[in-house]
């Protein structure tokens, strides 16, 4: 049954991705098709995360791989946000190939599968693991908005005569949404990392790089909003350090987690 | 029948000291349309600055025609020559493609669709013109939310104002500092302000320097048209400006030529500058984007112009099914009453079953000629078969 919501959800996802390749060329069908793309491909993996918890005895994504799973659906949720709206198409541009690759190495690693249950505790999986993947889920999309503003703020600067062409949201806009992101984000990734190390305490384990990352990550996102928030900061210098902390997101991601999970 | 009968003239066929003489203001228009109405016809006049028509439903097109005509030339004699004449589906095609803005001097641009509105309703519309103008109302709106033809600015100034919603999202409570004035710079602020935004200084040349730099450091937009030989702005006083604005994006509207904003000023982090020849270039491109978007409504307006022409046809023969319906319904009430007394006492029940079942015999049996005879109207055939049905079926004249 996984098997079989997988490949609808690989390949909803994937005509998204195509589709919004489309709508760069030329804004209308392709566009249009990606939308529906991201909201059949999302509503089918949430049919196959549903099949996983069912399935297993216990919180199935406590893996790295099955972790993955989660953190694509977690990321494509947050973009359902407003990625359906016209504007924010060319968000989609950034969120649904790395959506794709995501699921692809997700099920190379056997996450999309079933048996992926952790001996863990559920109540700790679903607050710690839950909890860190939807910040870095935040994270993501954080940075995909700071993407889009460093890019749109260049087309403003550079003046090409298509610049309204496009209807592409306002920097403004952008430069909000991030920040609200964030600001939903941190807390969520403090509320998580602090059940992480109270466990570690109590059961008396040592730190390993990925906890490490996870910190510098905390830092990176908890500066940028104590600078936007305090000092300040926005537009591109506050886009460029959410892409600098994305960084951390992706090698927390993708690099470290064997240290951990296992 | 009614005709549909429309008579006019527009910026395609008569130059400007042409058209002034027959514009008319929506009383006028009015007061016009009402003069054509006699006899049954309808008639709604609709004037804007680029055209004057006048819409006439009646049964005698070639009379209401002689009299649109004549009305016109009562504004204007020279008119005459000027004035396009049409009927029925072209004169339908014609209206929708006006709502749709696409028989605008700019494609799409969307006042003309209020104009269309505002004239449907001072004019005196029946049934027949009620229905044209709605679904030309109709078009026009789907024609803007299928395509993209009015989503772009189509001027300088409405261009300078959606860079603006481009950097700031709403303008609601936004700044704007104004260097000197024209023609445009005034369009720009006026544009700017219909969005929410508030002119917090409009410098001329006896404002002191100070004020300007001031007021610099706390606008969202500067809009400058001066008539200065330099420079009215350096890059340096902008610099200086954004070192206090801590951040905060500054747009900068350069309308003026020879340029009153040191080109170096886009180079500055956090500003973006925009001369008379940037925002050209962009309202080309703009138009190019409206006039491809314009096949795609030309398609829809070419459809909705064929369900009118479908539904006009369907007149034809309207009254011949219904005399057919008629007929075959007093037959089948008086053959029920003639079978009661064999049938004996019905009870409500059995009365209302023998009622269902001879009215289903009689649809089902007049279906078919309905649906026929309405594609025959279509295809223009329409008075040929209702004949034939009025022939067949021995239906009166004074059913007609």
């Amino acid at each position: 049954m996984a098997e079989l919501l997988f490949w609808p959800a690989l390949l909803l996802y994937g005509e998204a991705a195509v589709g919004y390749f489309g709508d760069l060329r030329g804004p209308g069908r392709a566009g249009r098709a990606a939308t529906w793309g991201v909201r059949l491909g999302w509503l089918t993996q949430t049919a196959l995360l549903g099949v996983q918890a069912v399935r297993d005895d216990g919180f199935p994504w406590g893996t790295w791989a099955s972790s993955l799973d989660l953190f694509v659906w977690l990321v494509v949720s947050a973009y359902l946000i407003w990625g359906c709206r016209r504007r924010y198409r060319l968000l989609g541009l950034v969120v649904m190939p790395l959506a794709v690759a995501l699921l692809a190495v997700s099920r190379a690693g056997g996450g999309t599968g079933i048996g992926s249950a952790s001996h863990y505790s559920n109540l700790f999986l679903v607050v710690h693991v839950g909890l860190v993947l939807a910040a870095f889920a935040g994270f993501t999309l954080a940075a995909a908005l700071s993407g889009l503003y460093v890019w749109e703020e260049r087309q403003l600067q550079t003046r090409p005569a298509t610049i309204l062409r496009r209807q592409m949201p306002a920097l403004a806009t952008l430069d909000g949404l991030a920040l609200r992101t964030v600001a939903w984000s941190v807390p969520l990734l403090t509320l998580g990392a602090a059940v992480g190390l109270v466990r570690l305490v109590v059961r008396g384990d040592r730190l390993d790089v990925l906890i490490a990352a996870t910190a510098a990550t905390w830092i990176v996102w908890s500066a940028y909003l104590g600078l936007r928030l305090l000092g300040g900061w926005s537009g591109r210098r506050a886009a460029y350090l959410a892409l600098t902390g994305f960084v951390l997101v992706v090698i927390v991601r993708l690099a470290l987690p064997a240290t951990h999970f296992a | 029948m009614m005709r549909l009968v429309l008579v006019g003239t527009s910026h395609h066929h008569a130059p400007i000291e042409l058209r002034e003489q027959v514009a008319l203001d929506p009383r006028d228009a009015q007061a016009l349309a009402a003069r054509l109405v006699e006899g049954g016809r309808e008639a709604v006049c609709l004037s804007t600055c680029n055209r004057t028509e006048l819409y006439v439903a009646a049964g005698e097109a070639e009379q209401a025609e002689k009299d649109a005509v004549a009305a016109l030339a009562s504004l204007e004699p020279d008119v005459e020559p000027a004035l396009y004449r049409l009927h029925d589906r072209a004169a339908a095609h014609h209206l929708f493609r006006v709502a749709a803005g696409l028989d605008s001097l700019v494609p799409g641009e969307g006042e003309i669709l209020g104009q269309v509105r505002l004239a449907y309703e001072l004019g005196t519309a029946g049934p027949f013109l009620d229905r044209v103008f709605r679904q030309a109302l109709h078009t026009g709106r789907k024609v803007r939310a299928q395509t993209a033809i009015g989503e772009s600015p189509a001027s300088v100034s409405a261009a300078a104002a959606a860079l603006a919603e481009q950097v700031f999202g709403s303008l609601e409570g936004r700044s704007i500092l104004l260097l000197g004035a024209g023609k445009v710079s005034d369009q720009a602020a006026r544009n700017l302000r219909s969005r929410g935004a508030e002119i917090t200084l409009a410098a001329n040349s006896k404002t002191v320097r100070e004020r300007i730099d001031e007021q610099l450091e706390a606008v969202d937009v500067v809009i400058a048209s001066t008539n200065a030989a330099g420079l009215v702005l350096e890059a340096a006083a902008v610099a200086d400006a954004l070192r206090r604005r801590k951040g905060r994006r500054l747009l900068l509207v350069d309308l003026a030529v020879p340029r009153d904003l040191d080109p170096a000023i886009g180079e500055l982090d956090g500003c973006y500058l925009y001369d008379i020849d940037d925002l050209e270039q962009i309202v080309v491109e703009t138009l190019l984007l409206r006039r491809q978007e314009a096949e795609r409504a030309e398609a829809i307006v070419a459809a909705e112009a064929e369900k009118f022409h479908e539904w006009h046809s369907s007149l034809d023969v309207v009254p011949a099914i219904a005399s057919l319906r008629a007929r075959a319904e007093a037959i089948r009430e008086a053959e029920l009453q003639k079978a009661e007394s064999r049938l004996g006492r019905l009870d409500e029940g059995q009365r209302r079953a023998v009622e269902a079942v001879t009215a289903q015999i009689v649809n089902k049996l007049l279906h078919l000629p309905t649906v026929r005879m309405k594609q025959a109207a279509a295809a223009a055939d329409g008075v040929l078969y209702a004949e034939a049905v009025r022939h067949l079926f021995g239906l009166g004249e004074d059913e007609r």
